[in-house]
């Protein structure tokens, strides 16, 4: 496991995934992968889902991968790296590996869109299959590559492209798939959720680490606050991703063997979840009167998950 | 190492059997499969192997067809051999699939056990995934029987694998007709089998990561175009290099396979053009209609993809009419087997009167004596030197007659 030390030192790590990319000025993702993908001095292959990520760092005849990268569709990231596994596993006992002195990890990136519901089969079917890989969830809670619709990642009153506030309309009407339980439900030996930014950079890098010298299927979910969808000023991201920490809207933990439940930060005080919400245009139509409802269910539902995750931290079942 | 398997000189194998000793044989590094009828006992039979020792490389075991052609695409980047199976649903499922792995130009053998396509469900034979995957950049190569369903499967190995071809290659045989069909095959021994095929050439592979590679890149109007052209040039190009391996099988076995097979073709007046297990049907309806005076002769493109359109029309250049048999549903148009000889007879300036037929469907049987009615009113548009049968009739269809002219 690398030790990712300060971060001066981490930030001197020398680039896999470099600069001059399409994404957006503010976008999270470059934060999240920059940090997975430098989370280990090993060789990788990476598999990425079709998606912002995707489309902004393969655009021919240019790549920002300075790995083994490949890209094959929206649904099947995981399907994909589980083949590359199975090879690196056949070319291995045929003693006709390419690089005998080399480590290969192998890692896939998808969204939401192409981890929680399009890629959730072949997400599924490779991690129960057992294949030694990690997969990092950008979530940024909408289809922002298509244009901003909604997924089931989208929490409950956010304005979309598919669920738009209107006036007989409060927006995304489910509350946000728990998916980072359903992954820990396979019995993955590891699984996270994790932010981007200056707060918490180590807890996400450490995670990465982590997860990618534990043998089998890892997971990571990484909260990626989307400036253009979510409607916040290209400066703030990392405002809002410690806000989504700090009113435990997306709490960081992690899970070991699809169980041991640890906290891996603990809010001194939990901030009001308005102080979130207030920040990002898609919740703008929430703090009208006849919407204030949707907020307290927001709060209610925070509430009683930050309570869950703690009973179960101390649980230690 | 993987054990040797002892084979007899002669062995009663039914085709999928035949297509999993040719994949046993390759000694492919990943197999990813899902199992569905009628090519199901391919992927049970290379378990099998796999428990006994026969092979060593890996299974992927994966919940879906879109999945194993996603493994397999993986795999075959990585830097590998890489084979599967599957049958209509499923083909339908990795439709997708199928254009990235051509696009991404890897090597994938799949044995495709030829089956109807829902709705109705039906697990029969017929042609529907292979037309359905007709435009998806493979070369489709088509067996008519075991012996056919385990030398092509070997042939699609060295055919795919080959520098100047790089594409992923489906070797059809008809559901249950043939898969499910013992016949007499005769084996190659394994070392010979895999020196005929070689050793795999890597191109690019992923696990060469001192040498970091793109794999799948996004290309817009800039260059979309030049990619999916330099792609059809190379699946055009193919039938040289298919040529030559058929060459080289022949040299090792004896069996000589041709980019366009025929049978009585030299003196016909008239011609049926079929794919599949009923080629080897309608011999047999040839030679009873020669009994009877007609002089017919039966044509198969070996290589459905890329089409030999040249070679198709070249071995039509003297008949005065012609049937084409498709065994799919053509929903609204001519059979694609009609409206490929068609262009071929088009582009090399000759004419022969030309009428369709669909039969098959679904596993519906196709007799000889079907096939001697469809001569014979083949020959009848030979005879008045135009077309006096309906232009697309179908063979064995209960109630009341359908044609549309």
């Amino acid at each position: 496991m690398k030790n990712i030390g300060n971060l001066k030192e981490f930030a001197c790590t020398p680039d896999r995934f470099q600069g001059g990319h399409r994404l957006c000025p503010g976008c999270a993702h470059s934060m999240i992968v920059r940090e997975v993908v430098n989370a280990t001095d090993d060789d990788l292959v990476v598999s990425t889902a079709t998606g912002c990520l995707e489309v902004c760092t393969s655009i021919y005849p240019y790549t920002s991968w300075d790995v083994s990268w490949i890209h094959i569709g929206f649904e099947n990231a995981a399907a994909a790296i589980s083949g590359v596994e199975a090879m690196y596993n056949a070319l291995s006992r045929k003693d006709r590996l390419y690089n005998e002195d080399r480590k290969v990890k192998f890692v896939a990136f998808g969204g939401d869109g192409g981890t929680y519901d399009i890629g959730f089969q072949s997400l599924s079917g490779a991690t129960e299959r057992g294949h030694d890989f990690l997969y990092v969830c950008l979530d940024n809670e909408n289809y922002a590559n298509t244009g901003g619709q909604r997924s089931s990642a989208t929490p409950i009153g956010a304005h979309t492209s598919t669920t738009p506030r209107g006036r007989v309309s409060y927006g995304e009407k489910q509350r946000k798939k728990d998916l980072t339980m359903i992954m820990a439900a396979h019995g993955c030996p590891y699984v996270a959720t994790a932010v981007p930014g200056t707060k918490h950079w180590k807890d996400l890098a450490q995670k990465a680490a982590k997860a990618l010298s534990t043998v089998g299927p890892t997971f990571i979910n990484a909260l990626s606050p989307c400036t253009t969808e979510w409607k916040f000023k290209p400066e703030e991201t990392v405002e809002i991703a410690d806000l989504a920490v700090e009113t435990c809207a997306f709490p960081l933990y992690e899970i070991e063997d699809g169980h041991k439940l640890t906290i891996t930060y603990r809010p001194k005080q939990k901030i009001p979840i308005e102080e979130y919400l207030g920040r990002q245009g898609r919740f703008a139509h929430l703090f009208k009167p006849e919407n204030k409802w949707v907020i307290e269910e927001w709060q209610k539902n925070v509430d009683a998950y930050w309570e869950y995750l703690q009973r179960r931290e101390e649980a230690g079942v | 190492m993987a054990q040797k398997y002892e084979l007899k000189s002669k062995e009663v194998w039914d085709g999928n059997t035949a297509a999993a000793h040719a994949l046993r044989q390759a000694q492919v590094d990943v197999v990813a499969a899902y199992p569905i009828t009628p090519s199901t006992p391919i992927v049970q039979t290379y378990a099998q192997f796999l428990a006994d020792g026969y092979v060593d490389g890996e299974f992927v075991k994966v919940e879906s067809e879109h999945s194993a052609m996603s493994a397999c695409v993986g795999a075959a980047a990585a830097g590998g051999r890489v084979a599967t199976a599957t049958s209509s649903q499923g083909y339908a499922l990795m439709v997708e699939v199928l254009y990235q792995a051509s696009g991404m130009r890897l090597p994938i053998v799949m044995t495709v056990v030829n089956r109807a396509l829902a709705s109705p469900l039906n697990i029969h034979g017929d042609h529907g995934d292979l037309y359905l995957g007709r435009d998806a950049g493979w070369i489709h190569l088509i067996a008519n029987n075991p012996q056919e369903a385990y030398d092509m499967t070997l042939c699609a190995f060295k055919i795919a694998e080959d520098s100047r071809v790089r594409l992923p290659v489906t070797t059809n045989q008809d559901g249950f007709l043939v898969s499910h069909t013992a016949q007499v095959v005769e084996p190659l021994q394994d070392e010979d089998a895999y020196k005929f095929i070689g050793d795999y050439k890597p191109l690019n592979p992923l696990l060469d990561t001192k040498n970091p590679v793109t794999h799948g890149a996004q290309t817009e109007e800039e260059w979309h175009f030049e990619h999916k052209a330099t792609q059809h040039k190379a699946l055009m190009e193919s039938k040289s290099v298919i040529e030559e391996v058929f060459n080289e099988f022949e040299k090792l076995t004896g069996r000589k396979y041709n980019l366009v097979e025929s049978y009585k073709i030299e003196d016909a007046d008239i011609a049926l053009i079929v794919m599949g297990s009923a080629y080897e049907t309608a011999m047999i309806a040839v030679d009873r209609a020669r009994e009877e005076g007609i002089k017919v002769g039966l044509v198969m493109p070996r290589s459905f993809r890329p089409f030999p359109y040249n070679e198709v029309a070249e071995k039509l250049a003297n008949v005065k009419a012609i049937a084409a048999l498709d065994r799919n549903s053509p929903m609204g148009a001519m059979g694609a087997l009609y409206n490929e000889v068609a262009g071929a007879l088009a582009a090399n300036g000759q004419n022969a009167v030309m009428t369709n037929y669909i039969y098959g469907l679904g596993g519906r049987d196709t007799t000889a004596e079907h096939i001697l009615e469809v001569i014979k009113e083949t020959n009848k548009n030979a005879e008045a030197g135009k077309r006096v049968t309906d232009l697309q009739g179908f063979i064995n269809l209960r109630g009341p007659k359908l044609s549309f002219n």
